[in-house]
């Protein structure tokens, strides 16, 4: 795969407003009077992965909700800034956050299956939401998304179950399913294995490697070799004197992983810190 | 070395009991421990001690009319002929009413206060519904008297026979009093506790369910709708159970609305009578054994109905607690 070649760390080159993928600008974020981001600008790259990493409360999962608007969603939460999504900015007046989520979606850090759903109906949650109503075309989807998510084989014999009668492994890759069965056009996904074991941690890093053919992808990660795995691209978060958390460098996984360009993510990424 | 048998291998009750009172950890403790049972088994001995007393006030009336006492229709204190029928049902038709009304608006309230309110009013529109609870049963019977049973007669009966008069429900004179009036003096005094229980299990749903449905792309009432309710339903059934048990044993606000009727029909606006309303009018003046075993026997089949509906109404808040500690990630 070729790699762009541009120097991304500066997003101030920002790319015409046509471009695909995610441009945010100086996007701030606060929790009542906390700050939790400060001015993080970068540009996510469409069909490939982006990782965040960075220090337990350094602002990783706030940034990601900033990106579908479940930031505000939090009672007292505050956004400001830029956030383009294929060029037209999620954050404008009179755009309604319930289009972005659809456009942009997203996997917990925890399972959230509904448990008062089966296996069946937690897939095609998103779809009836969306008003698809003929029965054939609605199992049809929830297979695809349940082979994509690599759930299908475990699964295909108890769709009708509750979705919380499966294991945790199989709780993660249910909401990963039912994310995709909208077929978004971003995923984001928050520390998606951090309740894994190997095993099924290799299979979503599986996933999120097929993926990305189709979906621009940005995920959460406490663990450096899942970063370098899985990731075209790397940002890192750390925590500002006042606790809000800043961008300190975004690049090239590769490149950041053997040559970083701040003292701080040499010493983050060889676990000097943090 | 003997092995002390493992504390489960002693039969249960046993094991509980040594485990509390055979190596007390202090005289205190064991003092203590004795009174708190003893407190428990009197009041349990009250319980017991109370129906053996109905049952043996009642007596007369069991045996005199055996189950035929649920199906008669005749209260007839002068040829002591004692029927219960238009009793329970006045009971069950007025708590249904009182459900039909009470559990929509509550669910609407509840889902408002814990929802959609803004926090600040919140906590005061809370403490307003609670208040509602604070309320004497008589004070508001006067209420529903003087200012409910009017506003029923007038504009509502009347609009309500005009309409939808082909319905028997709605047929007949507008009283004003009957088992209309009393339903909605029910609904009223079953709302708090609805809302209360139903408000707290919306609460207890975990930010994560709203959430998973937002990031669907749904609006605000669809999380409410599809993920919230759902994830609180049994909490929302056993709100309803509970109110329901309120408005089962009511007494005297619904004895002053309900018209002191006698009759099994099907007709909303006539005067009809409850178990508990019928007792109220009438032990005062009950005389002779058989009188008064029907009237005790009255607050028998109330008390068996309302034990049961409580019974499983806090099963079910308990079950429904238990579940959302585990689920509730
Ligand atoms: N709902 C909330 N209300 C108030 N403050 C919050 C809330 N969620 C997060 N914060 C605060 O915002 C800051 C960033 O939190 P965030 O959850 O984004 O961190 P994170 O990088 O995802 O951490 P972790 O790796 O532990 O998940 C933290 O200081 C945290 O205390
Ligand atoms: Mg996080």
């Amino acid at each position: 795969m070729v790699m762009q070649e541009e120097r991304t760390m500066e997003p101030q080159t920002t790319p015409g407003p046509a471009t695909r993928g995610i441009v945010v600008q100086k996007l701030n974020a606060w929790y009542g009077p906390l700050q939790a981001l400060r001015d993080v600008s970068l540009t996510i790259l469409p069909n490939r992965v982006t990782s965040v990493i960075g220090p337990s409360g350094c602002g990783k999962s706030t940034f990601i909700r900033c990106l579908n608007r479940m930031h505000e969603v939090v009672p007292g939460a505050r956004v400001q800034g830029k956030v383009l999504l294929d060029g037209e900015d999620i954050y404008a007046p009179g755009v309604d956050p319930v289009r972005v989520r659809r456009r942009v979606g997203m996997v917990f850090q925890r399972p959230n299956p509904f448990p008062t759903m089966s296996v069946f109906d937690n897939v095609a949650a998103g779809l009836r939401l969306n008003g698809l109503r003929r029965p054939g075309q609605m199992s049809d989807a929830v297979e695809r998304a349940l082979q994509q998510a690599a759930l299908w084989d475990e699964v295909k014999d108890k769709l009708k179950q509750s979705g919380s009668a499966l294991s945790g492994g199989q709780q993660q890759r249910l909401c990963i399913a039912r994310a995709l069965a909208v077929q978004p056009e971003v995923l984001l996904m928050d520390e998606p294995c951090s309740a894994l074991d190997p095993v099924a941690t290799s299979r979503i890093e599986d996933l999120v490697r097929a993926l990305k053919e189709r979906y621009t992808i940005v995920i959460v990660t406490h663990n450096m070799q899942q970063a370098a795995r899985v990731s075209d691209m790397t940002a890192f978060l750390l925590m500002g004197d006042d606790r809000a958390g800043e961008l300190i460098e975004y690049g090239q996984t590769r490149q950041m992983f053997t040559n970083p360009r701040d003292e701080r993510t040499e010493a983050y990424i060889t676990g000097r810190f943090g | 070395m003997a092995r002390a048998p493992h504390p489960q291998e002693v039969h249960a009750p046993v094991w509980w009991w040594r485990a509390r009172f055979r190596r007390p950890a202090s005289p205190g403790d064991w003092v203590f421990q004795t009174i708190a049972l003893l407190a428990a088994l009197s009041l349990v001995g009250l319980l017991v001690a109370m129906t053996l007393y109905l049952l043996n006030a009642a007596w007369p009336a069991v045996t005199r009319f055996g189950l035929g006492f649920l199906t008669s229709s005749t209260w007839d204190p002068v040829q002591e002929v004692f029927g219960a029928l238009p009793a329970v049902y006045g009971t069950l038709l007025t708590s249904a009413i009182a459900m039909l009304v009470a559990i929509p608006v509550s669910l609407g309230v509840a889902i408002f206060l814990a929802e959609l309110a803004p926090p600040w009013l919140r906590a005061p529109a809370s403490f307003l519904v609670e208040m509602l609870a604070a309320i004497p049963s008589v004070v508001l019977g006067l209420w529903g008297l003087f200012v409910m049973v009017p506003v029923i007669r007038d504009p509502v009966e009347r609009w309500l026979g005009s309409s939808l008069g082909f319905l028997p429900l709605f047929q007949g004179p507008p009283f004003g009093v009957g088992f209309l009036a009393g339903g909605l003096i029910l609904a009223i005094m079953a709302l708090p506790i609805i809302t209360a229980v139903a408000r707290d299990t919306l609460a207890a749903v975990p930010s994560s369910q709203r959430e998973a449905m937002l990031a669907l792309g749904a609006t605000r009432w669809e999380a409410i709708s599809r993920a919230v309710l759902p994830y609180a339903r049994s909490g929302i059934v056993a709100a309803g159970i509970l109110g329901l048990g309120r408005a089962l044993g009511e007494t005297m606000a619904v004895t002053m609305v309900i018209g002191n009727g006698y009759q099994v029909t099907a007709r909303l606006f006539a005067p009809g009578n409850t178990m508990a309303s019928k007792i109220a009018t009438e032990f005062n003046e009950a005389s002779g054994d058989l009188y008064i075993g029907s009237l005790v026997e009255l607050a028998l089949v109330l008390f068996a109905i309302t034990l049961m509906v409580n019974v499983v109404g806090r099963l079910l808040v308990r079950w429904t607690v238990a579940k959302a500690r585990v689920g509730g990630q």
